[in-house]
């Protein structure tokens, strides 16, 4: 489904990604951990093209995407979840869903309806300024957002960041929920409980390497990676 | 100064700042979405006065030009964009101040190489030529077409940006355009649309004003000056902003003109201070970060 290539991706002069591999199987959630500043987020940035890489290939759904401009991947079928969600402040709830709105009319497909029935909160703040919500809520909303381009594979970036448990929980049983209806998942995160909860496979990053690749309950059982990875143990 | 002159003022300076608000509404969106400083902006107004003139000369009507120059800058600002500015996006401010500052010097010498370099009269449109009597005093017709004119533009502005999926795109890329992008929106094009339309309003601006000000190349030099205070009053990026902004400006500076002619320009100068103390992001801007 999305297959990532031995890319270099650099900040200008700084080497950031070295040759970094990775894929997402069709109907499969798979989570990338590791510490800040590991890579997980350069890599997000990659795929979608907003840092396309200098060397190694990107494929999605067999289709060569890494030269691609950002809008293109996203009508491709990429549906990101930022870190920081990126909520555009200046514009309502409703026009925030409605930007990047397509492929409604689809048996099956995302609607404003579903994503409201999904997040009921963001139908009663439908007309409210997306600057005006709490973390919680733009954080659905940013869900919500990129559901609204009906993607075909959704990553997100850290959608946990800076939450409260309960809204934490909230969006891992939004997540479980969109991987039983078959939506490709590329999870990055820092909360090792949610990620566990949701994903197939794991990968694990550090100092801009893939260090660690398998299963959810092979890293729970893998001491050494947590400690010296993810700062758990 | 009698009740009488005070407004016969209020009115030289709202339409004043009629012509501050077209052309601040394109730098300021220009501003907030492609991060490009155009010094180049106020050289959109010359050329929209002088594509005037030629429009004049040529159909005989100012209609015509009212509607035809500004579709003329438009053009050319599209043009700008996609050959010059683009390739200069991912490299430092200077690179783009230097080439706008560069483009002030060329679109100067484009037009006194085809007009010459003296100040050129624009003649109005005749169905204005004369004057109104507001509280007694005569007041020319064609300045309070500029004012109506100018607001209906500021009316429809709005409710094209605020209202319609078109005003969210631009919206959407004032804020955040590379998310925006990231939303499936081809930002590149929603970037030469803006500065395509902010430069067909700098036209519309220079048109209008040609009856007003005259022609002559320097125009839009001296202009952009007041429409980067406007900017920075009002605020980057925002429609409200770049209204409200160009209001007091108009006022202040049509004032002080009035009043303290040696020191007109330094009153501007005082209410931009005065607004970057109290509130550096501008009237309506967003909080700095």
């Amino acid at each position: 489904m999305l297959e990532v290539e031995r890319i270099q991706t650099f900040y200008g002069e700084s080497h950031v990604l070295h040759d970094v591999s990775l894929t997402v199987g069709a109907g499969e959630a798979v989570a990338l951990l590791g510490r800040n500043g590991a890579g997980k987020t350069t890599l997000i940035r990659s795929v979608v093209g907003f840092t396309p890489p200098r060397q190694g290939r990107i494929r999605f759904e067999g289709r060569e995407i890494h030269r691609l401009p950002a809008h293109r991947v996203a009508r491709l079928g990429l549906g990101l979840v930022p870190q920081g969600r990126r909520i555009f402040a200046p514009l309502s709830v409703a026009e925030n869903l409605a930007l990047g709105a397509r492929g409604e009319a689809a048996p099956g497909a995302w609607t404003r309806e579903r994503v409201y029935a999904l997040f009921p909160r963001l139908r009663e703040r439908a007309a409210q300024g997306g600057g005006t919500l709490s973390g919680g809520e733009q954080q659905m909303l940013a869900v919500a957002r990129a559901l609204m381009t009906n993607p075909r594979v959704l990553l997100l970036d850290e959608p946990s960041e800076g939450l409260a448990p309960i809204v934490v929980r909230e969006i891992g049983r939004v997540l479980v929920a969109l991987k039983r209806e078959g939506l490709p998942i590329l999870l990055v995160e820092q909360n090792f409980p949610l990620a566990l909860r949701v994903a197939d496979r794991v990968y694990v990053m550090n100092k801009g390497q893939i260090v660690y690749a398998g299963t959810p309950a092979g890293l729970d059982a893998d001491e050494d990676v947590k400690r010296r990875f993810l700062g758990v143990s | 100064m009698t009740p009488v002159d005070l407004l016969g003022q209020a009115l030289n300076g709202l339409a004043y700042g009629v012509l501050l608000f077209l052309l601040s509404v394109g730098l300021t969106l220009i501003f907030g979405m492609l991060d490009v400083v155009n010094l180049a902006h106020g050289s959109f107004y010359m050329l929209g006065a002088f594509a005037g003139l030629g429009l004049i000369a040529a159909t005989g009507s100012f209609w015509a030009a009212l509607v035809l120059a500004p579709v003329v800058v438009g053009v050319v600002g599209a043009l700008v964009e996609r050959t010059c500015l683009r390739p200069l996006y991912r490299r430092a401010v200077l690179d783009q101040v230097l080439l706008t500052f560069g483009l002030i010097y060329l679109f100067e010498d484009v037009v006194k190489w085809i007009w010459g370099g003296r100040i050129r009269s624009i003649p109005g449109p005749a169905l204005f030529s004369g004057s109104v009597k507001i509280a007694g005093a005569a007041f020319p017709a064609y300045r309070l077409f500029v004012i109506v004119f100018g607001l209906a533009i500021a009316v429809v502005l709005w409710l094209v940006i605020e209202r319609t999926r078109l005003g969210s795109i631009v919206r959407a890329g004032v804020w955040d355009a590379e998310m925006t992008a990231g939303m499936g929106i081809d930002i590149d094009r929603v970037f030469t649309g803006v500065f395509a339309g902010g430069a067909a309003l700098a036209g519309l601006s220079g048109v209008i004003a040609g009856p007003i000000r005259s022609a002559y190349p320097a125009m839009g030099s001296e202009i952009l000056v007041v429409t980067l205070i406007v900017v920075v009053v009002g605020g980057l990026g925002s429609l409200k902003g770049s209204l409200a902004g160009s209001l007091i400006i108009g006022q202040a500076e049509t004032f002080g003109k009035a009043w303290l002619p040696e020191t007109a320009m330094l009153i501007i100068y005082v209410v931009m201070a005065l607004v970057v103390l109290f509130r550096p992001q501008g009237l309506f801007g967003r909080p700095l970060r």
